[in-house]
């Protein structure tokens, strides 16, 4: 399977729904940022540094003798279009800011099932992560670090004894690690707990974002949560560490649905009924207010109210529903309002044929 | 309410920041606040994330007693200054650590609340560095081995010690 494949492919392996308690953590996902020594970093990056930081990359993936890195596709972005990166970018395997450029000096590595995934010259040389279902940090964490352990054998990291590994932003500098995991929150958010469970994730030191990372807005009570100090903490307590909350953010979330099932069960059931009614026969739906009613729709399914539903077609509902993807599914180019039509009979036709 | 840092004026500028946890308000009047760097107020260099990232090298507030952090020289590996990586928030190659190692120290502190690395080393450029470690790491076991009278394992660990450091030199 290839790049080109997943861009076609609706399913990537955090969506895989199948394995354990995936319901209030929907994917846990590790990114090591790391660069090579002595090359500008991207953003000073000109062409003939570009090309021989390129090269080394290549070399690298080209020569290693690990499985990690044979299993992994390469492309540079000049060899996608525009829609295509955005595609990748709405499967989260790289940044949207990543997929804006088709500079033939940035590009991606991914390996089949798009749980490893490398973007090449976004903020740093190489920003490796590993995307999978459900609680797994650590599984996460190991797993991309085979990959860093495969790549260092042919590359010369910018490294320093005391900083650690160097990264453009001082921000990402130690480990360049960054730990997070995507939550689903509507229980907290229903019950009025939303800002004080937000504000205490802040005080821990943690930061709390929307789906879509670094910049993106909380919509649908879809929350990522991520490690924001890198340096003086070693990869395991990073991962520890927030697991340790997200067990905690989970555990209350768990609580306040029981207590939702408990005291408010008829108006539970009924914003549910209703969510899920429009989505099956909304004719124009707009993205927010999609994921708006997916949320409710997902804790109708999560807490067995909605039945024949699968965590799995929700999962790809909400990459399917993203502009780059409609515009796919739909050929030609499409203005707001067709989109909109487009997104509706996406969702009615994914729930109809399932329930 | 008054200024916090004339106290005469009004506050119109109310800042505030949440730091590892640490919530810190100044309530300040116009003038104050410009002279304290102007990123609330120049309409023409509004609030973004540069200038966001750049406050983390110290450029935003003069803190008190802290020696302003401008040099005038150049990283020779990729020529950017420290105005420059103030500007763009942003270092411009590995060797920029080096070059302003010192100026960097205060900001990573204020980020990371440390500046000192504890996580993974990588093999290759990094061997000295896991030398280093074990040698600190032996050197704790014979000051243990000692403190227990244990002079024969004493002994042995000041052996590997020795051959350790010759490695490193």
């Amino acid at each position: 399977m290839s790049i080109n494949d997943i861009v076609n492919s609706s399913y990537v392996k955090w969506m895989d729904s199948s394995e354990g308690n995936r319901d209030i953590v929907i994917s846990s996902r590790v990114r090591l940022a790391r660069n090579l020594s002595q090359i500008p970093f991207p953003h000073l990056l000109n062409q003939v540094n570009g090309e021989k930081c390129l090269e080394q990359i290549k070399n690298a993936w080209h020569n290693t003798p690990g499985p990690v890195l044979a299993s992994m596709d390469m492309m540079t972005f000049d060899q996608l279009s525009a829609l295509e990166r955005l595609i990748l970018a709405e499967k989260h395997l790289c940044s949207p800011g990543h997929a804006d450029s088709n500079s033939s000096l940035r590009g991606i590595l991914a390996n089949d099932d798009g749980s490893l995934s490398v973007m090449i010259n976004e903020e740093d040389h190489l920003r490796m992560q590993c995307l999978l279902p459900g609680l797994q940090l650590k599984e996460c964490y190991a797993r991309v670090q085979e990959l860093d352990d495969e790549f260092e054998q042919n590359l010369d990291y910018a490294f320093d004894e005391n900083r650690g590994y160097l990264t453009a932003c001082p921000t990402n500098v130690g480990t360049g690690m960054r730990a997070s995991v995507m939550v689903h929150l509507p229980a907290i958010h229903m019950t009025g707990q939303l800002n004080y469970i937000l504000h205490n994730i802040d005080q821990m030191g943690l930061a709390v974002r929307g789906l879509y990372g670094e910049g993106s807005e909380p919509v649908g009570n879809f929350f990522q949560i991520s490690n924001q100090i890198t340096l003086g903490q070693t990869e395991e307590d990073i991962c520890n560490y927030l697991q340790t909350v997200t067990e905690q953010v989970v555990e209350q979330e768990s609580l306040l649905r029981e207590k939702l099932q408990r005291d408010m069960k008829y108006q539970l059931e009924d914003k549910i009924g209703r969510a899920y009614g429009i989505l099956s026969n909304a004719r124009i739906i707009a993205s927010d207010e999609a994921l708006t009613l997916f949320s409710d729709v997902r804790l109708g399914v999560d807490m067995q109210i909605l039945k024949g539903i699968s965590l799995f077609s929700l999962n790809e509902l909400m990459v399917e529903v993203r502009p780059a993807h409609l515009q796919k599914l739909g050929g030609l180019e499409m203005d707001v309002v067709e989109r909109d039509i487009k997104r509706a009979s996406v969702i009615k036709e994914k729930l109809t044929v399932v329930q | 309410m008054l200024c916090n840092e004339c106290k005469e004026k009004p506050a119109t500028v109310h800042l505030i920041q949440v730091f590892n946890g640490q919530k810190t308000e100044s309530h300040l009047c116009e003038e104050c606040a410009s002279q304290k760097g102007g990123l609330l107020l120049d309409q023409t260099n509004k609030f973004s994330i540069p200038n966001l990232l750049g406050g983390m090298f110290g450029s935003i507030y003069n803190v008190q007693g802290m020696p302003t952090l401008t040099r005038s020289s150049q990283c020779p590996n990729c020529g950017m200054s420290f105005t420059d990586i103030k500007q763009a928030g942003k270092l411009g190659c590995s060797e920029c650590y080096k070059v302003y190692e010192q100026e960097l120290e205060a900001s990573l502190r204020r980020i990371h609340g440390n500046s000192q690395h504890l996580g993974k080393i990588p093999v290759r450029g990094g061997e000295k560095v896991r030398i280093k470690k074990q040698i600190e790491e032996l050197k704790n076991r014979l000051q243990e081995a000692v403190r227990q009278e244990e002079y024969e394992k004493a002994a042995q660990i000041r052996d590997t010690l020795k051959e350790m450091e010759s490695k490193l030199s």
